[in-house]
Protein backbone atom coordinates (compact mmCIF):
# COMPACT_ATOMS: atom_id res chain seq x y z
CA UNK A 1 0.00 0.00 0.00
CA UNK A 2 1.49 3.76 -0.88
CA UNK A 3 2.13 5.77 2.02
CA UNK A 4 -0.05 8.20 3.18
CA UNK A 5 2.83 10.65 3.42
CA UNK A 6 2.00 14.42 4.80
CA UNK A 7 1.20 16.25 1.30
CA UNK A 8 3.16 19.73 0.87
CA UNK A 9 0.03 21.91 2.02
CA UNK A 10 -1.41 23.22 -1.07
CA UNK A 11 -3.77 25.93 0.20
CA UNK A 12 -6.98 23.98 0.73
CA UNK A 13 -9.88 26.33 1.51
CA UNK A 14 -11.62 23.58 2.63
CA UNK A 15 -9.04 22.06 5.29
CA UNK A 16 -7.86 25.65 6.21
CA UNK A 17 -11.68 25.80 7.56
CA UNK A 18 -12.00 22.49 9.02
CA UNK A 19 -8.83 22.90 10.60
CA UNK A 20 -9.95 25.62 12.67
CA UNK A 21 -11.20 23.04 15.22
CA UNK A 22 -8.92 21.12 16.79
CA UNK A 23 -10.49 17.43 16.02
CA UNK A 24 -10.84 18.47 11.99
CA UNK A 25 -7.33 18.10 10.69
CA UNK A 26 -7.57 14.58 9.49
CA UNK A 27 -7.08 14.37 5.53
CA UNK A 28 -7.37 10.80 4.81
CA UNK A 29 -6.10 9.77 1.55
CA UNK A 30 -8.64 6.77 1.20
CA UNK A 31 -12.15 7.07 0.13
CA UNK A 32 -14.23 4.48 2.09
CA UNK A 33 -17.55 3.67 1.65
CA UNK A 34 -20.10 5.21 4.40
CA UNK A 35 -20.26 1.93 5.86
CA UNK A 36 -16.79 2.05 6.89
CA UNK A 37 -17.85 4.94 9.39
CA UNK A 38 -20.00 2.43 11.27
CA UNK A 39 -16.65 1.06 12.95
CA UNK A 40 -17.05 4.50 14.90
CA UNK A 41 -20.59 3.76 15.79
CA UNK A 42 -19.68 0.72 17.45
CA UNK A 43 -17.19 2.27 19.79
CA UNK A 44 -19.68 5.23 20.53
CA UNK A 45 -21.98 2.09 21.64
CA UNK A 46 -19.32 1.49 24.05
CA UNK A 47 -18.40 4.79 24.96
CA UNK A 48 -22.75 5.63 25.57
CA UNK A 49 -22.54 2.45 28.35
CA UNK A 50 -19.92 4.17 30.28
CA UNK A 51 -21.34 7.16 30.48
CA UNK A 52 -24.03 5.95 31.71
CA UNK A 53 -22.96 2.71 34.38
CA UNK A 54 -20.09 5.08 35.33
CA UNK A 55 -22.34 7.93 36.02
CA UNK A 56 -20.54 10.67 34.36
CA UNK A 57 -23.80 12.01 32.50
CA UNK A 58 -25.09 12.65 36.15
CA UNK A 59 -25.63 15.46 37.24
CA UNK A 60 -24.97 14.92 40.61
CA UNK A 61 -21.83 13.81 39.67
CA UNK A 62 -20.68 16.97 38.22
CA UNK A 63 -21.94 18.85 41.25
CA UNK A 64 -19.93 16.88 43.26
CA UNK A 65 -16.63 17.70 41.10
CA UNK A 66 -17.06 21.29 41.64
CA UNK A 67 -17.78 20.70 44.70
CA UNK A 68 -14.81 19.20 45.61
CA UNK A 69 -16.53 16.50 48.06
CA UNK A 70 -16.00 13.55 45.69
CA UNK A 71 -12.86 11.55 44.11
CA UNK A 72 -15.10 9.90 41.28
CA UNK A 73 -14.43 12.67 38.62
CA UNK A 74 -11.12 13.09 38.77
CA UNK A 75 -10.49 9.20 39.32
CA UNK A 76 -12.28 9.24 35.87
CA UNK A 77 -10.86 12.10 33.75
CA UNK A 78 -6.99 10.97 35.23
CA UNK A 79 -7.16 7.53 34.78
CA UNK A 80 -8.44 9.08 30.51
CA UNK A 81 -5.62 11.06 30.29
CA UNK A 82 -3.26 8.46 31.79
CA UNK A 83 -4.35 5.92 29.74
CA UNK A 84 -4.74 8.33 26.81
CA UNK A 85 -1.16 9.57 27.33
CA UNK A 86 0.39 6.23 27.75
CA UNK A 87 -1.27 5.04 24.11
CA UNK A 88 0.30 8.12 22.33
CA UNK A 89 4.07 7.46 23.76
CA UNK A 90 3.15 4.00 22.29
CA UNK A 91 1.84 4.84 19.41
CA UNK A 92 4.68 7.51 18.88
CA UNK A 93 7.34 5.10 19.94
CA UNK A 94 6.25 1.82 17.71
CA UNK A 95 5.55 4.62 14.57
CA UNK A 96 2.18 2.62 14.93
CA UNK A 97 -0.20 3.01 11.57
CA UNK A 98 -4.05 2.77 11.51
CA UNK A 99 -5.71 -0.67 10.35
CA UNK A 100 -5.53 0.85 6.61
CA UNK A 101 -1.55 1.12 6.94
CA UNK A 102 -1.87 5.08 6.88
CA UNK A 103 0.73 6.74 9.14
CA UNK A 104 -1.03 8.14 12.33
CA UNK A 105 -0.40 11.74 12.50
CA UNK A 106 -1.67 13.81 15.69
CA UNK A 107 -1.54 17.68 15.14
CA UNK A 108 -0.56 20.03 17.80
CA UNK A 109 -2.67 22.41 19.43
CA UNK A 110 -2.07 25.81 18.61
CA UNK A 111 -2.81 28.20 21.77
CA UNK A 112 -5.26 30.99 21.72
CA UNK A 113 -7.27 33.07 23.78
CA UNK A 114 -10.55 31.56 22.75
CA UNK A 115 -9.00 28.53 25.09
CA UNK A 116 -9.49 30.68 28.23
CA UNK A 117 -12.68 33.05 27.17
CA UNK A 118 -14.41 30.08 25.66
CA UNK A 119 -13.53 27.44 28.38
CA UNK A 120 -14.55 30.01 31.02
CA UNK A 121 -18.12 29.91 29.06
CA UNK A 122 -17.83 26.33 28.61
CA UNK A 123 -17.03 25.20 32.15
CA UNK A 124 -19.83 27.90 33.02
CA UNK A 125 -22.22 25.87 31.02
CA UNK A 126 -20.81 22.20 32.40
CA UNK A 127 -21.27 23.23 35.95
CA UNK A 128 -25.15 23.86 35.04
CA UNK A 129 -26.57 21.25 32.96
CA UNK A 130 -24.02 18.56 34.37
CA UNK A 131 -22.92 17.91 31.06
CA UNK A 132 -20.21 18.72 28.15
CA UNK A 133 -21.28 17.85 24.46
CA UNK A 134 -20.98 13.91 24.98
CA UNK A 135 -22.86 13.27 28.38
CA UNK A 136 -25.53 15.15 26.12
CA UNK A 137 -26.00 12.75 23.79
CA UNK A 138 -25.58 10.64 26.46
CA UNK A 139 -28.34 11.78 28.60
CA UNK A 140 -31.05 12.41 25.75
CA UNK A 141 -30.16 8.31 24.79
CA UNK A 142 -30.98 7.26 28.78
CA UNK A 143 -34.41 8.81 28.36
CA UNK A 144 -33.88 12.26 29.75
CA UNK A 145 -36.14 13.83 26.72
CA UNK A 146 -36.04 17.13 28.21
CA UNK A 147 -32.15 16.99 27.43
CA UNK A 148 -32.99 17.32 24.14
CA UNK A 149 -33.89 21.18 24.22
CA UNK A 150 -30.00 22.17 26.24
CA UNK A 151 -29.05 20.25 23.41
CA UNK A 152 -30.60 22.48 20.63
CA UNK A 153 -29.57 25.34 22.62
CA UNK A 154 -25.89 23.78 22.71
CA UNK A 155 -26.30 23.61 18.50
CA UNK A 156 -27.43 27.59 18.74
CA UNK A 157 -24.84 28.45 21.06
CA UNK A 158 -22.15 26.79 18.31
CA UNK A 159 -24.02 28.34 15.41
CA UNK A 160 -23.82 32.20 17.21
CA UNK A 161 -20.00 31.49 17.56
CA UNK A 162 -19.49 30.82 14.13
CA UNK A 163 -21.95 33.87 13.21
CA UNK A 164 -19.36 36.04 15.34
CA UNK A 165 -16.44 34.85 15.54
CA UNK A 166 -14.55 37.01 13.63
CA UNK A 167 -15.56 39.89 15.83
CA UNK A 168 -14.24 37.66 19.36
CA UNK A 169 -10.92 38.21 20.44
CA UNK A 170 -8.70 34.87 20.04
CA UNK B 1 -22.74 -11.60 34.87
CA UNK B 2 -25.13 -9.13 34.23
CA UNK B 3 -25.83 -8.56 37.91
CA UNK B 4 -22.57 -7.26 38.30
CA UNK B 5 -22.94 -4.88 35.23
CA UNK B 6 -25.79 -3.40 36.66
CA UNK B 7 -24.05 -1.94 39.45
CA UNK B 8 -22.38 1.52 38.85
CA UNK B 9 -18.64 1.08 37.34
CA UNK B 10 -15.61 2.28 39.53
CA UNK B 11 -13.66 5.46 38.49
CA UNK B 12 -11.02 3.63 36.63
CA UNK B 13 -12.92 1.15 35.04
CA UNK B 14 -14.57 4.09 33.26
CA UNK B 15 -11.71 5.99 32.65
CA UNK B 16 -9.28 3.35 31.46
CA UNK B 17 -12.13 3.00 28.85
CA UNK B 18 -12.29 5.97 28.11
CA UNK B 19 -8.96 6.53 27.19
CA UNK B 20 -8.62 4.05 25.65
CA UNK B 21 -10.84 5.60 22.74
CA UNK B 22 -7.57 8.22 22.38
CA UNK B 23 -5.82 5.32 20.60
CA UNK B 24 -9.06 3.15 18.97
CA UNK B 25 -9.80 6.11 16.97
CA UNK B 26 -6.41 7.04 15.88
CA UNK B 27 -6.17 3.02 14.81
CA UNK B 28 -9.26 3.00 13.29
CA UNK B 29 -8.53 5.47 10.36
CA UNK B 30 -6.49 8.26 12.04
CA UNK B 31 -9.28 9.98 13.92
CA UNK B 32 -8.42 12.64 17.01
CA UNK B 33 -10.61 12.01 19.84
CA UNK B 34 -13.52 15.33 20.30
CA UNK B 35 -16.63 15.39 20.51
CA UNK B 36 -18.16 19.27 20.71
CA UNK B 37 -17.08 19.51 17.11
CA UNK B 38 -20.42 17.00 16.13
CA UNK B 39 -22.45 20.20 17.15
CA UNK B 40 -20.49 22.32 14.38
CA UNK B 41 -20.77 19.69 12.01
CA UNK B 42 -24.39 19.43 12.42
CA UNK B 43 -24.73 23.50 12.14
CA UNK B 44 -22.42 22.86 8.68
CA UNK B 45 -25.05 20.18 7.45
CA UNK B 46 -28.16 21.37 8.55
CA UNK B 47 -27.72 25.57 8.40
CA UNK B 48 -24.60 27.06 7.27
CA UNK B 49 -25.98 29.97 6.05
CA UNK B 50 -23.15 31.03 4.29
CA UNK B 51 -21.34 31.55 7.66
CA UNK B 52 -17.73 31.00 6.34
CA UNK B 53 -16.87 28.95 9.54
CA UNK B 54 -20.05 26.45 8.39
CA UNK B 55 -18.79 25.74 5.06
CA UNK B 56 -16.47 23.10 4.88
CA UNK B 57 -17.29 19.78 3.37
CA UNK B 58 -19.11 18.64 6.88
CA UNK B 59 -19.09 14.68 5.00
CA UNK B 60 -15.60 14.30 5.52
CA UNK B 61 -16.00 14.34 9.56
CA UNK B 62 -18.64 12.31 9.08
CA UNK B 63 -16.86 9.86 11.12
CA UNK B 64 -17.68 11.77 14.16
CA UNK B 65 -21.64 12.13 13.97
CA UNK B 66 -21.61 8.23 13.50
CA UNK B 67 -19.77 7.69 16.60
CA UNK B 68 -21.89 10.27 19.00
CA UNK B 69 -25.02 8.61 17.35
CA UNK B 70 -22.93 5.59 18.97
CA UNK B 71 -22.96 7.18 22.44
CA UNK B 72 -26.72 8.26 22.49
CA UNK B 73 -27.47 4.52 21.53
CA UNK B 74 -24.93 3.01 23.91
CA UNK B 75 -27.04 5.16 26.71
CA UNK B 76 -30.20 3.84 25.57
CA UNK B 77 -28.77 0.06 25.72
CA UNK B 78 -27.19 0.81 29.36
CA UNK B 79 -30.42 2.76 30.94
CA UNK B 80 -32.74 -0.15 28.92
CA UNK B 81 -30.98 -3.20 29.97
CA UNK B 82 -28.28 -2.57 32.29
CA UNK B 83 -29.65 0.05 34.70
CA UNK B 84 -29.17 -0.11 38.61
CA UNK B 85 -32.55 0.17 39.88
CA UNK B 86 -30.90 1.45 43.56
CA UNK B 87 -30.53 5.76 44.28
CA UNK B 88 -27.64 7.25 42.96
CA UNK B 89 -25.01 7.53 45.69
CA UNK B 90 -23.94 11.09 45.96
CA UNK B 91 -21.50 12.33 48.47
CA UNK B 92 -23.42 13.22 52.17
CA UNK B 93 -22.39 16.86 51.84
CA UNK B 94 -23.58 17.73 48.42
CA UNK B 95 -26.43 15.89 49.44
CA UNK B 96 -26.90 17.99 52.13
CA UNK B 97 -26.28 20.68 50.23
CA UNK B 98 -28.63 20.44 47.51
CA UNK B 99 -31.37 19.30 50.04
CA UNK B 100 -31.14 22.76 51.42
CA UNK B 101 -31.77 23.84 47.68
CA UNK B 102 -34.65 21.58 47.41
CA UNK B 103 -32.75 18.99 45.01
CA UNK B 104 -33.57 16.08 47.12
CA UNK B 105 -34.74 13.32 44.38
CA UNK B 106 -31.83 11.30 43.94
CA UNK B 107 -33.02 8.28 41.96
CA UNK B 108 -32.11 9.57 38.57
CA UNK B 109 -28.84 10.24 37.26
CA UNK B 110 -30.55 13.60 36.70
CA UNK B 111 -32.77 15.56 39.61
CA UNK B 112 -36.49 15.44 38.01
CA UNK B 113 -37.11 19.07 40.16
CA UNK B 114 -34.16 20.27 37.31
CA UNK B 115 -34.73 18.43 34.13
CA UNK B 116 -38.50 17.85 33.57
CA UNK B 117 -40.30 18.88 30.81
CA UNK B 118 -42.68 21.20 33.03
CA UNK B 119 -39.72 23.52 34.02
CA UNK B 120 -38.68 24.13 30.10
CA UNK B 121 -40.83 27.42 29.86
CA UNK B 122 -40.32 28.40 33.74
CA UNK B 123 -36.97 31.00 34.82
CA UNK B 124 -35.65 28.01 36.32
CA UNK B 125 -35.89 25.91 32.74
CA UNK B 126 -33.99 29.17 31.08
CA UNK B 127 -31.28 29.11 32.97
CA UNK B 128 -30.76 25.29 33.06
CA UNK B 129 -31.85 24.64 29.84
CA UNK B 130 -31.15 28.01 27.55
CA UNK B 131 -28.24 29.60 28.90
CA UNK B 132 -26.76 26.38 30.25
CA UNK B 133 -26.99 24.63 27.09
CA UNK B 134 -25.62 27.95 25.06
CA UNK B 135 -22.55 28.37 26.96
CA UNK B 136 -21.80 24.66 26.79
CA UNK B 137 -22.01 25.44 22.69
CA UNK B 138 -20.89 28.66 22.19
CA UNK B 139 -17.81 28.24 24.89
CA UNK B 140 -16.87 24.38 23.93
CA UNK B 141 -16.56 25.94 20.18
CA UNK B 142 -14.83 29.17 21.23
CA UNK B 143 -11.95 27.16 23.50
CA UNK B 144 -11.69 24.57 20.36
CA UNK B 145 -12.78 21.35 21.87
CA UNK B 146 -14.43 19.92 25.19
CA UNK B 147 -13.59 17.92 27.74
CA UNK B 148 -13.01 15.24 25.62
CA UNK B 149 -11.04 17.08 22.93
CA UNK B 150 -8.65 19.53 25.32
CA UNK B 151 -8.99 17.31 28.55
CA UNK B 152 -8.59 13.80 27.21
CA UNK B 153 -7.26 13.98 23.97
CA UNK B 154 -5.09 17.37 24.35
CA UNK B 155 -3.57 16.26 27.81
CA UNK B 156 -2.52 12.90 26.57
CA UNK B 157 -0.51 14.37 23.71
CA UNK B 158 0.83 16.60 26.24
CA UNK B 159 -0.68 19.60 24.57
CA UNK B 160 -0.15 23.19 26.52
CA UNK B 161 -3.12 24.72 25.03
CA UNK B 162 -5.46 22.17 26.32
CA UNK B 163 -3.90 22.48 29.55
CA UNK B 164 -4.98 26.08 29.89
CA UNK B 165 -8.14 25.20 28.28
CA UNK B 166 -8.73 22.50 31.10
CA UNK B 167 -7.98 24.74 33.83
CA UNK B 168 -10.60 27.08 32.28
CA UNK B 169 -13.29 24.53 32.69
CA UNK B 170 -12.72 24.36 36.46
CA UNK B 171 -12.47 27.51 36.39
CA UNK B 172 -15.89 28.03 34.72
CA UNK B 173 -17.37 25.70 36.90
CA UNK B 174 -16.04 26.16 40.47
CA UNK B 175 -17.51 30.15 39.45
CA UNK B 176 -20.76 28.50 38.79
CA UNK B 177 -20.98 26.34 41.28
CA UNK B 178 -20.25 28.37 44.26
CA UNK B 179 -21.08 31.53 43.45
CA UNK B 180 -24.25 31.47 40.95
CA UNK B 181 -26.10 27.93 41.36
CA UNK B 182 -26.94 29.10 44.71
CA UNK B 183 -29.35 31.77 43.20
CA UNK B 184 -30.43 29.67 40.59
CA UNK B 185 -31.46 26.77 42.59
CA UNK B 186 -33.84 29.02 44.39
CA UNK B 187 -35.59 30.18 40.99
Amino acid sequence: MKDAKTPDPPVDPDFEQRSLDAVCVDESQLQHPWWHNLKYTAWGLMFGVVFVKTEIISWFRIQEMFRFESFHMYGVIGTAVLVGAMSVILIKRLKARTMHGETIVIHPKEFNKGQIYGGLIFGLGWAITGACPGPLFAQMGAGFGAISITFLFAVVGTWVYGLIRERLPH
Amino acid sequence: MLEFLKQPWPWYVGGALIGLTVPILLILGNKTFGISSSLRHLCAACLPAKIPYFMYDWKKEAWNLFFVAGVLGGAMLAANFLSDPNPLVVAESTKTYLAEKGITDTSALLPAEIFAWENVLSLRGFFFFVVGGFCVGFGTRYAGGCTSGHAIMGLSNLQWPSLIATMSFMVGGVVMTWFILPYLLTL
